[in-house]
């Protein structure tokens, strides 16, 4: 048994550390959430470079062919230092969806400049203040043509192309809507990196990804993949919330002492510690599902889902704990892992969905 | 990633699994299955004399104690051919149970400070199951704060003359012999007046009590001393150094490794799969279902963690620290498993009469067992703290013993006259 990444998959994510490590610090997180910009482009442009886009884009599509395993160890990277970029949304979302269910002209057009980095990709899927139920969206597709408004859409501002879930003639459709013309205004969020818009589409010209009727299974499988690799963002952030968390304890004094000597503290960050270990093994389980396709994935990414999302919010809720007074200022940057982690934890849908779907994946269990 | 045996690994696993299947006592397979929670089952036959059949066996056939060297019993197997027997070994792994305490600690202290002579007489016998060893450690007022332990041990010659009382002595009223750790300085700081020694459990002057526990059974014993002579050749390790004899014995705790550790989700699967409550059947309760998927997700992360180690073993590497979370996770989750399972049926769910009861009263089992699984072999707070000191090196707590003889330190009797 080998249950562990391969040296070479090692060696990706040590080269997306090192770069990440040298330009993109958390002071890019917070030029985003100031304004500043509204994604960190030279950092988009630096992966793109090292072809980090591409991992898993097969190379007869312009992409490196490398297979998720390395791709999941990126994404851990990605997390632990909450880059300000649409990799999420433009690499697990958008060009997985194309690659999973696209025709040979669609994967052809789409696939070799998404994963150049040349187009940046998103999903777009809520409409209101509750999850959205397919079977009843506002958004609808007509002939070639797709019309209503997405609200909060991950790096909708800046992304070129969104995979639109509209409502078509028998149900949800997966549509591929070129972003150019589209009326886009800035939504405020819980984390504000993530250059979120709200999508207005009237008439917007569109092409069929898949088509109703199939559409909401077709979304769930690409949920499934996505979840793989979202939980490796999130147990990058849950490692480094803690490892923030256990540095501060050892230097911070009080009462004549550190106060990670306090049991208090010290149980704790035990707790992060165990939360981040069941939800690492999980994904690791999950990468290798993802990888081979295999028969229990959605079980799988369905576990790896629910735990990791346990891992990084309780990491980051109890970092700021751990910090205390100077945790809840901004000058600190523990809110922005606080910030990041809620993001990561409702943007495949909330815990709700996904102990549904864990519970449906059981063996013997099927609803 | 690869979940596949090598080729080495495949043909071990194919030998194991031919002899278990020649041998195995499978007059007891159903009973074993419905094992757990501190009881091994083995229906109309007596527990002991067929796990000592079944070792006695393996032993012969040179399939006990895998990873000890041939002269003392073992097969000079490698980790992963350990973990690779526990997996085929299966439902019969329950039988070991009786020898874990002796063959998962006591045999590597005595294999780090017995003599030759010694090793060669008792370790073959301990890994053929022919003579059973306890440990006694833990003490009235030393448990999680083992070092505070009182039972006294006085020079007499060649001998040591030993009084005291230790508790929570797992198998003491079967065992042939212990290992037991003394006080024998109590003016020097309480970790440096400690002794080791090993001794024949028939001694005079050993007297072993069964507690009665709060579920009823009586797995455990308190063991009192009353003069008991043990020859100075018996001593592991030198006079004053037992506890870092006793660190050794703690650090061979077996990893709960190739087997799976006990969290309650079959039983609570199995339970919410046939129950209906009020509403409709239990599994399609949404609360029903965010719980489950919570316990399921907590259970694939040991087990897969589990894996993770057996990957370290087979590739010749030591497991990373995060297999020190099993127990700690599985303890609590446990617990919370039965509580649910319990509230789930009402006033039926207290039911334990296991002709009434679902499953034989195995939630109501479990419900009464739990609270003992946060404690045995290190409390939450103790694993916590371990986790925190020895994996996230963070300093340790302030104690108030620190520096003082251990005949200075305050004790509950002081607080009480108010000193």
């Amino acid at each position: 048994m080998n249950f562990d990444f391969s040296s070479e998959d090692r060696m990706v994510q040590e080269q997306v550390k090192r770069f990440l490590s040298e330009r993109c610090s958390l002071g890019r997180y917070r030029e985003v959430m100031e304004g500043e910009t509204a994604h960190a482009d030279d950092v988009w442009q630096g992966l793109s470079e090292m072809g980090v886009q591409g991992t898993a884009i097969p190379e007869a599509y312009g992409g490196v062919g490398a297979g998720y395993l390395p791709l999941c160890l990126a994404a851990q990277e990605l997390g632990a230092v909450l880059a300000p970029v649409a990799f999420s949304s433009s690499i697990y979302l958008a060009s997985e969806a194309i690659l999973q269910f696209g025709t040979e002209d669609q994967k052809e057009r789409y696939l070799p400049r998404l994963a150049s980095g040349e187009l940046i990709g998103t999903l777009a899927v809520s409409e209101g203040l509750a999850e959205p139920a397919l079977d009843a969206l506002e958004v609808v597709s007509g002939q070639d043509t797709v019309t209503g408004t997405k609200l909060m859409v991950p790096h909708g501002l800046i992304a070129d192309i969104a995979i639109v879930v509209a409502r078509g003639s028998e149900g949800a459709e997966l549509l591929i809507v070129p972003l150019e013309g589209v009326q886009r205004s800035a939504v405020e969020g819980v984390d504000p990196s993530l250059a979120a818009a709200t999508l207005t589409f009237s008439g917007t010209a569109c092409e069929v990804l898949v088509g109703s009727g199939e559409g909401k299974q077709a979304y769930q499988t690409l949920l499934n993949r996505a979840a793989v690799l979202f939980a490796f963002e999130q147990i990058g952030g849950a490692e480094q919330a803690l490892n923030m968390a256990v540095a501060y304890a050892k230097e911070r004094f009080a009462f004549g002492r550190p106060i990670g000597s306090f049991q208090a503290l010290k149980h704790m960050m035990a707790d992060m510690y165990v939360a981040l270990k069941l939800a690492e093994s999980n994904a690791y389980y999950a990468a290798w599902a993802l990888q081979n396709d295999a028969e229990d994935l959605p079980l799988a990414a369905a576990t790896a889902r629910v735990s990791a999302t346990q891992a990084f919010q309780l990491c980051a809720r109890d970092n700021i704990q751990v910090h205390g007074g100077m945790g809840f200022t901004w000058a600190f940057d523990c809110h922005l892992f606080y910030r990041r982690s809620n993001y990561l934890a409702v943007a495949l849908g909330g815990s709700k969905a996904w102990d549904d779907h864990l519970v449906n994946a059981l063996p013997g269990l099927a609803a | 990633m690869d979940f596949s045996d090598t080729q080495a690994e495949a043909t071990f696993r194919e030998t194991a699994r031919a002899w278990i299947s020649a041998h195995a006592p499978t007059y007891l397979a159903e009973s074993l299955s419905r094992s757990g929670f501190g009881s091994t089952r083995t229906g109309d036959f007596d527990p002991i004399e067929e796990a000592k059949k079944w070792q006695k066996a393996k032993a012969d056939a040179g399939w006990a104690c895998l990873q000890w060297p041939k002269d003392y019993g073992g097969r000079g197997a490698t980790p992963i051919e350990s973990v690779i027997w526990n997996q085929e070994e299966g439902v019969y792994g329950k039988l070991s149970g009786t020898f874990i305490i002796g063959q998962g600690m006591c045999a590597p202290t005595m294999m780090a400070y017995a003599n030759e002579d010694q090793k060669r007489r008792y370790l073959p016998k301990l890994a053929s199951g022919e003579e059973i060893w306890c440990q006694l450690f833990s003490e009235p007022h030393g448990g999680s704060d083992l070092a505070g332990l009182r039972t006294r041990a006085i020079k007499d010659g060649d001998e040591w003359v030993v009084n005291g009382q230790k508790i929570w002595t797992s198998g003491a009223h079967y065992s042939d012999y212990g290992i037991l750790i003394t006080r024998t300085d109590p003016e020097v700081a309480k970790h440096r007046g400690l002794t080791m020694f090993f001794l024949d459990m028939r001694s005079q002057g050993v007297e072993i009590r069964p507690i009665k526990q709060a579920n009823g059974d009586s797995g455990f014993n308190e063991v009192f001393f009353d003069n008991v002579r043990i020859p100075d050749a018996q001593r592991l390790g030198e006079v004053g150094d037992g506890w870092k004899v006793a660190l050794t014995t703690l650090m061979n705790e077996r990893l709960a490794i190739g087997g799976s550790i006990a969290t309650g989700f079959p039983e609570i699967e199995a339970l919410v799969k046939e129950l209906v409550i009020t509403a409709g059947p239990a599994i399609e309760d949404a609360s029903v279902r965010a719980r489950l998927a919570d316990w399921y997700a907590k259970s694939a992360g040991l087990k897969n963690t589990g894996a993770r180690a057996i990957s370290a073993l087979s590739k010749g590497e030591i497991p990373g620290p995060e297999n020190s979370i099993g127990k700690l996770v599985a303890g609590g989750m446990m617990q919370d498993i039965a509580k649910y399972g319990m509230e789930l049926q009402g006033l039926g769910g207290l039911v334990t009469d296991p002709t009434i009861a679902r499953s034989q009263a195995q939630i109501q089992a479990m419900l009464m067992r739990s609270p003992a699984v946060r404690i045995e072999g290190g409390t939450d707070q103790i694993l916590r703290n371990i986790i925190a000191e020895r994996v996230l090196g963070l300093p340790e707590d302030m104690r108030a013993d620190k520096g003082l003889a251990f005949s200075q330190i305050p004790t509950s009797t002081d607080a009480k006259r108010g000193s």
